[in-house]
């Protein structure tokens, strides 16, 4: 399989978007263009299982070649368990952000453009295994959600797209910092930004004390890690509806995976060191998002504070550094790109209909918008970890995965940590309550129309994700378990003495 | 005879730059009453022969007993200044239609150009002192080209006489080594180079005489007036020609004659570069004029490349070259845009800029994707150039630098986003119509554009400046 087809597909969507002038075909190319990236992105899967089988590389579809030579820069690119998840996740947002944004009319040919580009850069992202590239692509993801927010979007847009713009590139620039650093400590004599011979490589432990704070500190700004989450609610609550799923589904996750394998992959001794405090930071995200969401009118605010809190549990996981904890944080990654990425969507549509996301305005719209209410509820209760949902399962292994950890401090914040699943369960079900149940409380509501096709098929393609995961975990956990496997191993070869 | 040809061909690319202009002198002798358009085409198409002359086979050599030398990466920096002066001078046409003296414009641009292109050539320091002379006081002619603005007579005169500062500083260094070291010869200073004082004495007032000409902070109180004053087509051309010239005569002599000093220079490069992207920055944030903000992020700019000059040599040489090149396209674009923008609603501030997306997309997209590079954004080729600066500079071992360089990159990104906000987010009351911006401009800007994206994903490009090496 050439990897490249994930990048090429969205390229040639953009390249056939600038020369379509019709509304109507523009949709329909960025639609096929999706479409294209699922099938490619199932393909993927599937010939990955049959690969993996009878392989014993850790990379998969590798290929490598020659960028900037006189740099010892290359553009190598590969894929594991992880990332073939990932590319799956983005695969099924982008399909499903396509067709929520059916109803666009300014701009149609831009906006579905940006989408596109956006969509690249994650592929890019997750196939990359060389930390320049990986950059790259992490920077293309940037801008585009810039422009997004702040032509499309809503409320205050402009100072929320300045604020995630500028924010998304101080983590970058700390990133650079890092891949700056680990470029010179590659090895004694040849200088290069390769991720899996930097990986085999013990960089001196004072080195890794000083990079490992600039990549971790850098990706986790992506993925929301506090203090650095403020860019969170505003981006999002600004954001139209494809690009707020967008955010939480895809872009918070470049983070997640970002602060996995290339900070903690790379220097794990590092990782051991800092854990106590990317806990402590992980396990503030996690309350403060759960109460700071109790205090949220604004549905998109909401969802928005949540994603903080369910993104503390990514690095919660990855901090704790043991097994089960950073498969958990994978899964908790899938899983929440799939649950805000609906959750969203069913917010898109009842704003899109009701025009007002406040909560205290909202209410009886289970009776006219049945799908919508019900889509809405199916997110909601995925959030609060509800058994045969996906939260359930991710969250669970990452509890399983901290309580192995018997030290005071883990164990105190785990427990804190799940007793945050309360706070959850208190605002989910009072949003649902008061928006969806209840007497009808405007009487314009009563004439709202259900979800469409469009919006119906965005639905159901996110909810089997979720379904998925959520029934049958061990078709993602065999997924990622031997790629897990493979950090860990470095990860424990500090306690080996390797 | 063939010994003639010899020199003829050595020397070609001023020789076509000399060939130009007394063919242009003849002409205008001649002359009965050709409009404004004839010269532009003329000249353009006189310029467009000069580029693809400068592009043939190359060849090295000494002239003058040591005085003149080409050199591989000497070529290329003309060769690239060459392109830079056609472009300008595409993206302007509208100006220059307009112009009263088109000629005369010419065959100062040209002239100064000249002396540019004996600069990088020049093998001792008389050549060079006067090559810089020669450079500079055309400029501020040139700069006072809006005969009826007050402002740009004052460009002209704050040009000329911090121009003239910076030259005495520089004559004064030069004076100083030729005391110490008695000799004017760049190849018998580079071997004789030592850390006695008069030799640092020297070394440092022609430090000085080059980064005023670079406008590097402390020095940079001319730039933001004098671009604002200039017109537009001779904004550019300092900010884009003179500064890359600059860049590589500076680089050259770090490099080479002062290569003995490096302890010395790396020291001053790492604090001036860092007050030097610090001020860049700070100034345009507030900003609301686009000549005055994009001054202060040239003066930025020049910072990054400081940075990258204090790398290593092979690194930080091609990758100051590279960036170069980047910002040329880069530049160019956003000041072709501007200059189009002007000539309709007659303003030059960001308000200008307002509902541009919708009026005219074409004009808007040049603008943002040249901004994006500026600030180091990929897919454009400004984010290789600043990463390549970056990582020259890092390769000396101090993160400091390069903390503080990225962290800048970001507040460079909070003033590129308000011109970008106003052009895509923001409503003018009254809207600017469809700007006709005619064929060479069209031309310039697709040029530009592939430039901008091209140049980042070509490996074989930064390769090919490592190889051309520091030459003789």
């Amino acid at each position: 399989m050439n990897l490249n087809l994930l990048i090429i597909f969205p390229l040639l969507t953009c390249l056939i978007l600038l020369f379509v002038k019709d509304n109507k075909t523009i949709k329909s190319i960025a639609l096929g263009g999706a479409v294209l990236q699922l099938i490619f992105s199932i393909l993927l899967f599937v010939q990955y299982r049959i690969q993996i089988a009878h392989s014993s590389s850790k990379m998969i579809f590798e290929s490598n070649t020659t960028w900037f030579s006189t740099l010892n820069i290359n553009y190598h690119i590969g894929v594991d368990g992880i990332s073939v998840a990932m590319i799956l996740l983005t695969a099924f947002v982008v399909l499903a952000g396509v067709l929520v944004s059916w109803k666009v009319e300014k701009m149609t040919k831009e906006f579905f453009f940006l989408l596109t580009l956006l969509s690249a850069g994650a592929y890019g992202f997750f196939i990359s295994l060389d930390l320049f590239s990986m950059f790259f692509f992490l920077e293309v993801a940037v801008i585009p959600k810039y422009l997004l927010i702040g032509i499309w979007g809503s409320g205050k847009k402009e100072y929320s797209a300045n604020k995630l713009a500028l924010m998304l590139m101080g983590g970058s620039a700390l990133v650079l910092v890092g891949i700056l650093g680990l470029y010179y400590y590659s090895s004694s004599k040849v200088y290069g930004f390769d991720l899996m011979s930097l990986s085999t490589q013990m960089i001196p432990l004072d080195k890794q004390l000083i990079y490992f704070p600039f990549l971790f500190v850098g990706f986790g700004v992506f993925t929301a890690i506090f203090p650095f989450h403020t860019w969170v609610p505003d981006g999002h609550s600004s954001a139209p509806t494809a690009a707020s799923m967008f955010l939480a589904g895809i872009s918070m996750k470049l983070g997640g995976y970002g602060c996995l394998r290339v900070a903690t992959f790379i220097m794990p001794e590092a990782a051991h060191y800092y854990s106590p405090y990317i806990v402590i930071l992980s396990t503030i995200a996690i309350l403060y998002g759960a109460f700071a969401t109790m205090m949220q009118k604004d549905l998109k605010y909401m969802n928005a504070y949540s994603s903080v809190s369910h993104c503390g549990f990514v690095l919660l996981g990855i901090g704790m550094l043991t097994p089960a904890s950073i498969n958990g944080a994978v899964l908790q990654m899938i899983s929440h790109g799939l649950m805000t990425a609906l959750f969203f969507a069913a917010i898109g549509m009842i704003y899109e209909r009701a025009h007002t996301r406040n909560v205290n305005e909202l209410g009886g719209l289970l009776k006219v918008m049945p799908f919508i209410g019900t889509i809405f509820i199916l997110a909601g209760l995925c959030s609060l970890g509800l058994p045969g949902l996906s939260g359930f399962v991710a969250e669970m292994t990452v509890f399983i995965g901290s309580w192995a950890r018997p030290e005071k401090l883990y164990r105190i914040a785990t427990i804190l940590s799940c007793a945050s699943i309360v706070v959850t369960a208190v605002y989910i079900l009072r949003a649902t309550g008061s928006t969806l149940m209840g007497p009808i409380k405007n009487n314009s509501f009563s004439s709202l129309s259900d979800a469409k096709w469009n919006e119906n098929f965005a639905s159901v393609l996110l909810l089997a994700g979720i379904l998925i995961l959520g029934m049958a975990p061990f078709v993602v956990n065999d997924l990622i378990a031997p790629a897990t496997n493979n950090i860990m191993l470095n990860i424990l070869r500090i306690s080996n003495g390797i | 005879m063939t010994e003639a040809l010899n020199y003829i061909f050595l020397l070609r690319s001023e020789v076509m730059l000399i060939l130009i202009m007394v063919v242009l002198l003849i002409m205008k002798v001649a002359d009965n009453g050709k409009s404004n358009g004839f010269w532009v085409g003329a000249i353009n198409s006189m310029l467009i022969v000069n580029c693809i002359v400068g592009w043939l086979p190359l060849q090295e050599g000494i002239l003058f007993g040591g005085v003149y030398k080409s050199f591989a990466l000497g070529t290329f920096g003309k060769n690239i200044l060459n392109s830079g002066v056609l472009l300008i001078s595409l993206v302007s046409t509208q100006w220059l239609r307009n112009c009263r003296h088109v000629v005369e414009f010419y065959l100062l641009l040209l002239s100064s150009l000249l002396g540019m292109f004996f600069m990088i050539s020049s093998g001792n320091l008389l050549l060079f002192y006067l090559a810089l002379e020669l450079s500079t006081i055309p400029i501020a002619a040139l700069a006072n080209f809006s005969f009826e603005e007050r402002r740009s007579s004052e460009a002209a005169m704050k040009l000329i006489l911090s121009s003239a500062f910076a030259s005495s500083i520089l004559l004064m260094g030069i004076s100083f080594l030729y005391g110490a070291g008695g000799t004017i010869n760049f190849e018998i200073l580079t071997v004789i180079m030592n850390n006695s004082p008069l030799m640092i004495m020297g070394f440092v007032l022609i430090f000085v005489g080059i980064i005023f000409k670079l406008s590097v902070v402390p020095f940079h109180l001319w730039t933001a007036d004098v671009y604002e004053g200039s017109p537009i087509p001779v904004t550019i051309f300092l900010s884009v020609i003179s500064k890359g010239a600059m860049v590589f005569v500076f680089a050259f002599l770090l490099y080479h004659v002062f290569g003995a000093l490096s302890n010395s220079w790396y020291f001053l490069l790492y604090y001036l570069s860092m007050i030097t992207m610090l001020t860049g920055n700070i100034f345009a944030l507030r900003q609301n004029n686009l000549k005055r903000l994009l001054a202060f992020s040239s003066i930025t700019q020049v910072g990054y490349i400081l940075v990258g000059i204090s790398g290593s040599s092979v690194e930080g040489l091609s990758s100051a070259v590279y960036f170069v090149i980047v910002y040329l396209f880069s530049n160019i674009a956003a000041f072709g845009v501007i200059a189009q923008v002007a000539n309709k609603s007659g303003s030059e501030d960001i308000f200008a800029l307002r509902g541009l997306a919708k009026s005219n997309p074409f004009l808007a997209w040049t603008m943002a994707i040249a901004l994006f590079s500026l600030a180091g954004i990929p897919p454009t080729a400004g984010f290789f150039g600043k990463i390549f600066l970056l990582k020259a500079g890092a390769g000396k071992g101090d993160i400091f630098l390069i903390v503080f360089a990225s962290l800048n990159m970001i507040v460079a990104l909070a003033y590129y986003l308000r011109i970008i906000k106003a052009m895509f987010m923001e409503d003018s009351e009254t809207e600017l119509p469809k700007i006709s911006t005619g064929l060479s401009f069209q031309v310039a800007a697709y040029i530009c554009l592939a430039g901008i994206i091209l140049t980042g994903f070509s490996g074989w490009l930064l390769t090919y400046i490592g190889e051309l090496g520091l030459g003789l």
